[in-house]
């Protein structure tokens, strides 16, 4: 081929064959200013916001001499707790070593494997059923750790030295417990509701302020990350005014409805029954009663003290809104007529006519409060827990979700120039996803890859469970000094709380609280502490 | 060449479909690589079928960057390639192992997740399409006839039968 022969730029040569160019240049712009315009856009809302996303200050050394502590009440709850502590009996290791060879991503053993060693001794249980102290006894007794039982807490905080003691005791026995513990120079974590009826509440207050010790409520949430996001949400108004908050338990399971195991050893020879019925009622051994202990008012709280009092917790460790001003409540047994008393529906509102957020209107405008709380037993739909505010709503659980309000006074420029759509959360804090876990998101795409948690790292590697930061939390106060995320104003607020919502259910009526007396207002010939252990579902008073 | 044997219509459909396919490429292409936070370990650990292992392995640090920008790249080059009407052939078989890739992560077939589509697939879907779209421009290159060969083609145009 001759050189001549190798190049045609002719007019229309040069029209077809660089016609591409502009359309490159054309497909370019486009892309890189919508790509631009929606990073802009991102970067606006999130300076406009201003939100501090950052995870908790982790707890202090666990440095010195080991803490000794003894575990009273070794149950599920018990157990778990223990786990935390770095001991896990042998029937669970074993377990999840079979959960793991069938499914290599089960990783619950080698989490616990890894978990960071809290420097503690397990040196003392207190049971009161043979089989689990037993199981205590062959799992915790090693090279490195002795473990004595004893049969009855007094004796165990009398005779066995420990430092502390965690307290996982059906709930009639929290409170007798956690003050005899104080009373004896001992730290507490005990497990929530902090009390079981009202004087006790105001006896172990005075006692926990009073005492050397440190006492911690087991409302884990507190160390979720995302927590201390939606405070920052709060302290910058994102919201405007929050009127209404909703939060939730929808359960639809045995479990879930407290249906319990009973053991196959249980017997009257191998159960202390009454010591398990305590200040309650006494009647005839019954194994149901004592494994199932949470669906009888004597021992335990039905849903305002089991499960109310954690969404209860979380919204207080956000807003410090407190005991509020009245609760009604409504419900009933509807789904689980298996001879239980307390409630398995069962909605709570609580109302704050004094309290406020912050305001986006002319002041006055805006006021008041409602918390609810609604609960089955008998459906697990999962709806989110929202707070609704004038300017935005924000759903909350590990993760921080926030939609501007279309009728929002904040943001109604924003909303009107296009730069905020209330369709789309204008903000979303994951704190196990990658990039700082803050993100505006901006497509139904990224939302659902969001959504579906797949962007999730884990800390270090390594899966943090809340149970453990919080026992941390508590043991770091003992160690280094300082105040647990929920002590016992927190617990006071929370038992107090829970104590209303019972009483609004058991009595059927509107109960108040008079926050200048610091108590539950008084009903002529209701003895409250009486109806709130009567061990029936509802009190009928003239 | 094959385009001789080709009428005119014929040549400016497939010329169309090439810039089209070419537009797409370097659209998404220059969207991502304007996007600093983009990435596409969500779309690979939600992964579906046989191969689910494969991509969740793909996502994992530090691969999941080279993935990332090896994407970005070849989506950039097949749309580039294609627009300009050159190295038809190599864009071309490129740009359908890329979409093939991108099937076999979330094949359309019944029973798995579909993750966010906008409309209803049996066992065929978009990716699967353009792919196939992507192996007709494998087999009849027309950038002698419309892209920057023209220039280098000693021919005022190429016949057409």
């Amino acid at each position: 081929m001759s050189e001549e022969n190798k190049f045609n730029f002719s007019r229309r040569n040069l029209l077809k064959g660089l016609a591409g160019l502009p359309i490159v240049g054309a497909v370019w712009w486009a892309g890189a200013r919508a790509s631009g315009k929606a990073r802009k856009e991102k970067q606006f809302i999130l300076e406009e916001l201003n939100i501090k996303a950052v995870p908790p200050p982790p707890s202090g050394s666990m440095a010195g001499d080991p803490i000794k502590i003894g575990i009273i009440g070794f149950g599920i709850r018990g157990e778990q707790l223990c786990r935390a502590l770095g001991f896990a009996t042998n029937e669970w290791l074993d377990e999840m070593k079979k959960a793991n060879e069938a499914n290599p991503k089960d990783q619950r053993l080698n989490d616990f494997l890894n978990q960071e060693n809290l420097n503690v001794k397990l040196t003392a249980i207190c049971d009161i059923f043979d089989h689990r102290a037993e199981v205590a006894l062959h799992s915790f007794n090693s090279n490195e750790n002795t473990i004595t039982r004893y049969r009855t807490h007094e004796e165990l905080l009398e005779k066995s030295g420990v430092d502390a003691v965690v307290i996982a005791a059906p709930d009639h026995w929290h409170a007798p417990i956690a003050m005899d513990a104080l009373q004896a120079g001992k730290h507490v974590y005990v497990e929530k509701p902090m009390t079981h009826n009202i004087a006790e509440t105001y006896g172990l207050k005075e006692i926990a302020e009073a005492a050397p010790g440190i006492l911690a409520v087991g409302h884990q949430h507190r160390q979720t990350q995302s927590f201390l996001t939606a405070q920052d949400v709060i302290k910058k108004n994102i919201l405007g005014h929050v009127s209404l908050i909703l939060t939730n338990t929808n359960r639809n399971d045995d479990n879930g409805a407290w249906q319990y195991h009973i053991h196959e050893t249980a017997s009257p020879q191998t159960i202390n029954w009454e010591r398990f019925i305590g200040n309650a009622p006494m009647v005839p051994f019954n194994k149901e009663h004592f494994f199932r202990w949470r669906k009888w008012w004597a021992y335990g709280s039905g849903l305002s003290g089991d499960l109310m009092t954690h969404e209860f917790d979380r919204i207080n460790c956000i807003l410090e809104m407190g005991i509020p001003n009245s609760v009604t409540a409504s419900g009933g047994i509807y789904t689980h007529r298996d001879g239980r008393n307390v409630p398995d529906v069962l909605q709570l509102n609580m109302e704050y006519d004094d309290f406020t957020t912050g305001i986006s209107q002319e002041p006055g405008k805006e006021k008041g409060m409602t918390f609810v709380y609604s609960a089955t037993l008998g459906n697990q739909y999962n709806r989110p827990l929202v707070l609704m505010g004038h300017d935005g709503s924000m759903e909350l659980g590990n993760s921080v979700t926030i939609y501007a309000d279309p009728r929002s006074t904040k943001y109604a420029d924003l909303i009107e120039a296009g730069k905020i759509d209330p369709k789309v959360p204008m903000y979303q804090y994951d704190p196990q996803a990658s990039e700082g876990g803050v993100d505006v998101v901006t497509s139904a795409t990224a939302k659902y890859f969001a959504d579906k948690g797949l962007l999730w790292t884990y800390r270090d590697g390594k899966r943090v469970d809340s149970t453990f930061l919080h026992l941390r939390e508590w043991l770091s106060c003992v160690r280094n000094g300082g105040k647990p995320s929920c002590g016992i104003q927190e617990g006071f607020e929370e038992a107090i709380s829970a104590h209303m919502g019972g009483l609004a259910y058991k009595l059927g009526r509107r109960i108040h609280w008079d926050k200048d007396k610091q108590e539950i207002v008084p009903i002529e010939g209701v003895n409250f502490d009486e109806v709130l252990l009567a061990n029936q579902e509802k009190v009928d008073v003239v | 060449m094959n385009d001789n044997y080709l009428t005119k219509a014929q040549l400016n459909v497939l010329v169309l479909m090439r810039m089209l396919i070419g537009w797409h490429f370097l659209y998404e292409g220059v969207v991502k690589l304007y996007n600093p936070t983009w990435t596409a370990k969500g779309y690979l650990l939600s992964s579906e079928g046989i191969l689910k292992s494969l991509f969740a392995k793909l996502a994992t640090e530090p691969l999941v960057g080279f993935v990332d920008g090896l994407n970005i790249a070849i989506l950039l080059l097949v749309g580039l390639f294609l627009i300009l009407g050159i190295m038809q052939k190599r864009a071309a078989i490129l740009g359908a192992i890329l979409l093939l890739l991108y099937y076999l992560s979330h094949p359309a077939f019944p029973g798995l997740a579909q993750g966010p589509a906008e409309g209803s697939y049996w066992i065929v879907n978009k990716n699967l399409i353009e792919m196939s779209a992507l192996l007709v421009l494998y087999y009849f290159p027309t950038g002698h006839y419309f892209g920057v060969y023209r220039l280098f083609n000693k021919k005022e145009s190429p016949q057409t039968v």
